[in-house]
């Protein structure tokens, strides 16, 4: 499913790009709750999507009190996502997650469950979800998360620099990230809800998609608002606009509150419409989420059976 | 069928039909035909006589009959009987019946959304997201105000019967735009919808039913033009709403001229959307698609003229090229769809007739790459680019999903070509700057102005037009007064003036100062001859007091060209211009004996207190002059609503031939306290009054243009400030035939006429004579919405 594009080697810092850029609320809101209005999928289209969606989770635990055991069951999961007999009924062969997407130190854990199978393992890095750690140590923290096998790196971004407008300091930052990160993606998490203004989270990703991002990223699923439509609204037109820019293909992850069904069909619409059908594949799509996955097994037996389905007929993520 | 695996390569969307099977069973119901709604029966069913099409599909989906002038009749006569019972329930009565009809039509919302799209052709996502939310907040809106009415409007009663001509575009909504403020005012109506359209319409009769509401109340009449015009035309009528096409309010005007109906016209419009370098760009293109490509562009207030910035204007297009290549067009009942088919073949016709034209003018046309259904009528939407003013596509309403374009360089040239139209219904403004959007808004001719948004509706903000997209408001307080009228005494038949017009010497007794004096027509702050060269001899009690100019058609002209220029006068402070009033005050005062003088020569009884009266009121609308200021509505949240009003700009006033001093003191005061440019027509037998008073004018620091004096044949000099385009409104207090005259001269533009109708105006009396409705027909109420946030 996943196609070849070069990945993301960024630009110079580049301030003309964004800084007079504004955006409008009240305008944003509206096509927001537009997204959901203007376009519907039903009986088989809205269960291809969903399953789509699936290949888009990078599933997550991101708990203080995760261990080996509670990441092995997380892992059996991305595996067989969904139950055997609803795919096979579904004509579906075989479906994975994206990635799934741990601490640091749950890394090793991670790789080792998922050995075999292809599904990368995500790690959150430099000092998730605050980020207020010296840079030296969140840049050691992307090593080691890198050294343990992980393909992907989650950072998050000094929200000081974005609400003083440091534009380059945070730029920096990030390009050293990325450096850091060699081989492995890099997510930045603008954790926009600390961010609160459209104006910051567009200058934000620019700035982020500049310093060589792979993905941009809405939120650690900490802040006290997570990821909203007109927010990711903002960060794919940021994308677009990078895109037009420079033909650099940045990948979008919505995370925090995406917790149902109907909310990764929203997105996914909100992608296709703005962006396109390029941006509905796992390489430049995912969606971080927990409890999302269960919500869509019990869309998918209603699909297949017809009867509304109960949380307990699902393996546990 | 694809796979599930197919689907996921493709990510199409698949069908996402509504049901239609309900409406469906209902228009089988029906199959016998639709009929009348008169006197809570459904009556005329068998005289079945025009098709109704699905325009999505091109099926007959139903049939209509079409109303004559016994039907017409029939439920004049209903409303006439029900309007005494229903107008004397109290408005907590009216109110109960207003809440049943919304709180149903909420019971109802998927049946009538769906009726709707069969009937008219619009997406499902827009009957369901947009009409039938707003029909049914209207109902609730105006619950409210049958509740208040009686203490919110102490002074006012109800009109008595509407007749309501709607059209197509908005069928259900327009259909709750007229008839809630109608009954909450306590009037009772008899309604037509469009003959394309008709459907929501005897579904909603089916409702009135179904709420219990007296007999009478609300009467629907089907048919097209010719019923319309019944309807509009019948005698027993007091007041005429409509919405729909500049050409036809036109006709409506002139049919109803003289009658003493009341008139609101809501109609077409060519409307800006003006688009800053300093604008969020993605946030405008979106607007775009919700002006223009909204309801099939089908749409009054449609920002149809896109104006955008030199410097960005390229970029502007590339991304509207974009954005239309995502718009989805087919099955309206598709809940992906973005638009449905146009109303019918024959507007499909008259749109690609546009298209062809523009094309033909040298625009290219940028339009979505979409396959539409080959059944039905739809139309791929798009826009022009390379449209010049002068290109019939940038002055004509195209009424259908193609927008012009054009470019500008700076805000004041966005506001010249924003204003270049005949119209003035809406305008859509994209800054981020808010200096820069609240100065456009406060400078574009538009009743209703949006801020970094576009077709916001609500039954708390009044919509209506300036210039030639009508007059009148709907929707809020300000809409309210189109469905009332002003309780004092109805005068007396006004007789028109017995003067003898003769040019020639006047031999006759003569009741002269000892010096002759020398009375001049007033204009742009100069005393100046008649054109003509010609005056004509003033008769007062004692014989003749002297001679006034003859003013001519060309002194009309004159003092219109003055009161155009003096523009700064309706953009100085209310309180500067309440100086000014003061000051007039003042001076009058000083020269008191003198008028009451010249009043007791004019033959005037009360003198004394014709000239005290005038100083008063001179004071009191000084203390109006900042004071009659506007609201701020309560709408969605985060929203300002503002309700400005904005003064005319040359406003013409008839004086009557009574009480020369006072009723022209009356009329003017208030014209120029709200900003107005006046041209006033002076008493035609009692000019002198008149003349006397530019003196007190001269020395009150009036500035030039702002009152402009003409004496003379009043009805000649009236009609041709009636068909003057550049006078905005007019006063007419004169007699009925006049009244009739200038209501037909006022065609050409459109302009607001208010008449007495020719019953005399007790001058003195403070009711009738001065108050908030002179102040209320010296302005216009703009709606600006300022939706904010960050």
């Amino acid at each position: 499913m996943a196609h070849e594009f070069p990945r993301v080697v960024g630009t110079a810092f580049t301030p003309e790009w964004f800084e007079t850029k504004r955006v409008n609320l009240s305008a944003a809101e509206r096509r927001a709750e537009q997204i959901t209005t203007r376009r519907s999928v039903k009986k088989d289209y809205q269960a291809a999507w969903l399953l789509k969606a699936i290949t888009c989770i990078d599933l997550t635990t991101l708990a203080g009190d995760d261990t080996e055991g509670r990441v092995k069951r997380l892992c059996a999961k991305a595996r067989n996502p969904v139950r055997p007999d609803l795919l096979e009924a579904l004509g579906i062969d075989g479906i994975q997650t994206g990635a799934v997407c741990v601490y640091p130190t749950m890394v090793p854990h991670a790789v080792k469950a998922l050995e075999g199978s292809g599904i990368p393992v995500a790690s959150v890095a430099t000092g998730f979800p605050a980020g207020l750690t010296p840079l030296p140590l969140r840049l050691a923290e992307i090593t080691y998360a890198v050294e343990h096998g992980a393909k992907e790196i989650d950072i998050v971004i000094t929200r000081e620099h974005v609400l003083t407008g440091n534009w380059k300091a945070l730029y920096d930052e990030i390009a050293q990230m990325r450096e850091a990160c060699g081989d492995a993606h890099l997510k930045a998490i603008l954790a926009t809800g600390d961010l609160q203004t459209l104006s910051n989270v567009y200058k934000a990703s620019m700035v982020a998609m500049q310093a060589g991002s792979d993905f941009i990223k809405t939120s650690t699923g900490k802040e006290s608002v997570n990821a909203t439509l007109p927010v990711s609204l903002t960060m794919i037109r940021a994308l677009r606009d990078f895109k037009d820019l420079t033909g650099q293909m940045v990948g979008f992850k919505p995370a925090g509150g995406l917790s149902q069904a109907k909310h990764a069909l929203a997105w996914q619409i909100l992608m296709k419409e703005e962006l396109g059908n390029r941006w509905l594949e796992n390489d430049l799509f995912r969606i971080g989420a927990s409890s999302l996955l269960g919500d869509i097994e019990r869309q998918l037996e209603h699909h297949v059976t017809g009867r509304y389905s109960a949380s307990n007929r699902h393996a546990l993520a | 069928m694809p796979s599930l695996k197919d689907i996921m390569e493709t990510m199409d969307y698949g069908p996402a039909p509504e049901s239609n099977s309900d409406v469906v069973a209902w228009l089988k119901g029906h199959a016998g035909g639709i009929g009348h709604f008169i006197d809570g029966a459904f009556v005329g069913a068998e005289g079945a006589s025009t098709e109704v099409v699905n325009p999505a599909t091109d099926e007959v989906i139903a049939k209509i009959a079409l109303a004559g002038q016994a039907e017409v009749d029939a439920a004049v006569k209903a409303a006439r009987k029900a309007f005494a019972k229903w107008s004397a329930l109290s408005g907590h009565e009216r109110a109960k019946y207003l809440y049943a009809i919304a709180r149903q039509v909420q019971k109802r919302e998927r049946f009538l959304a769906v009726l709707e799209t069969m009937d008219n052709g619009k997406t499902i996502r827009e009957t369901r997201d947009i009409d039938v939310p707003l029909v049914a907040r209207h109902f609730y809106h105006h619950a409210g105000w049958a509740e208040l009415v009686e203490t919110e409007f102490d002074g006012f009663a109800p009109v008595g019967v509407c007749g309501q001509v709607i059209p197509w575009n908005f069928p259900l909504l327009m259909l709750a735009w007229k008839i809630a403020p109608a009954l909450a005012a306590g009037n009772t109506v008899v309604l037509k919808p469009a003959d394309l359209t008709p459907l929501t319409a005897q579904a909603f009769a089916e409702i009135c039913v179904e709420v219990g509401l007296p007999n009478g109340v609300v009467n629907i009449v089907q048919g097209g033009a010719d019923t319309g015009a019944l309807l509009t035309g019948h005698p027993d009528v007091d007041k005429v709403a409509f919405t729909g096409s500049t050409e036809v309010g036109r006709s409506i005007r002139k049919q109803i001229a003289g009658s003493g109906k009341k008139l609101s016209l809501e109609l077409g419009g060519k409307s800006p959307f003006i688009v800053f370098e300093d604008a969020d760009i993605d946030a405008a293109v979106e607007g775009v698609v919700d002006a223009i490509w909204f309801n099939q562009g089908e749409v009054c207030c449609a920002g149809s003229r896109i104006l955008v910035q030199e410097g960005i204007a390229q970029s502007f297009f590339a991304k509207l090229d974009a954005r239309l290549a995502k718009l989805r067009i087919g099955d309206p009942l598709d809940k992906t769809m973005d638009m449905g088919a146009v109303v019918s073949h024959k507007q499909l016709g008259r749109i690609n007739g546009l298209i062809a034209e523009g094309i033909a003018q040298g625009a290219t046309l940028h339009r979505a790459e979409t396959q539409v259904p080959s059944r039905g009528s739809f139309c791929a939407p798009g826009f022009f680019t390379g449209t010049e003013a002068a290109h019939t596509v940038s002055q004509v309403e195209i009424f259908g999903p193609i927008a012009t374009t054009a470019t500008f360089r700076t805000p004041s040239e966005a506001i010249t070509l924003a204003n270049d139209t005949r119209y003035g219904l809406a305008a859509s403004i994209w800054s981020q700057t808010i200096d820069r959007a609240i100065e456009v808004a406060a400078k574009v001719k538009a009743g209703v102005v949006w801020i970094n948004a576009t077709n916001l509706f609500d039954a708390g903000a009044a919509f209506g037009g300036y210039r030639e997209s009508g007059f009148g408001r709907e929707g809020a307080r300000e809409g309210l007064f189109e469905y009332l009228k002003p309780v004092h005494k109805a005068g007396k038949e006004r007789v028109a003036a017995a003067t003898d017009m003769s040019v020639a010497p006047f031999t006759g007794k003569s009741d002269t100062p000892d010096i002759d004096v020398t009375s001049k027509l007033y204009i742009g702050g100069k005393q100046t001859r008649a054109d003509a060269g010609q005056s004509y001899t003033v008769i007062g009690k004692n014989g003749a007091t002297g001679q006034a100019a003859l003013g001519s058609r060309k002194d009309i002209r004159n003092a219109v060209e003055a009161a155009a220029k003096a523009t700064g006068w309706s953009n100085v402070t209310g309180h500067n211009r309440a100086q000014v009033l003061y000051f007039f005050a003042e001076n009058l005062a000083q020269r008191r004996d003198e008028f009451i003088e010249a009043l007791k020569a004019a033959g005037s009884k009360e003198a004394k207190a014709e000239v005290d009266t005038a100083i008063r009121r001179a004071f009191w609308y000084a203390a109006q002059a900042d004071k009659f200021d506007g609201a701020v509505h309560s709408t969605k949240s985060r929203h300002i609503t503002m309700a400005i009003h904005e003064p005319w700009g040359v406003l013409g006033i008839v004086c009557p031939d009574e009480a020369p001093l006072l009723a022209l003191v009356s009329l003017m005061l208030p014209a120029i306290a709200m900003g107005n440019r006046a041209v006033v027509i002076a008493s035609q037998s009692q000019p002198l009054v008149a003349t006397k008073l530019y003196q007190v004018l001269e020395t009150s620091d009036v500035p030039a243009g702002v009152v402009n004096i003409i004496t003379g044949e009043s009805l000649g000099l009236a009609k041709t400030l009636a068909e003057h385009d550049e006078v905005a409104a007019l006063w007419y207090c004169g007699t009925a035939e006049g009244a009739k005259t200038v209501e037909v001269a006022s065609c050409g533009n459109l302009k607001a006429v208010w008449s007495d109708q020719g019953r005399l105006r007790d001058w003195f009396d403070p009711k009738a004579g001065q108050g908030s409705e002179y102040l209320r027909r010296a302005t216009q109420v703009k709606t600006i919405w300022l939706p904010y946030g960050e």
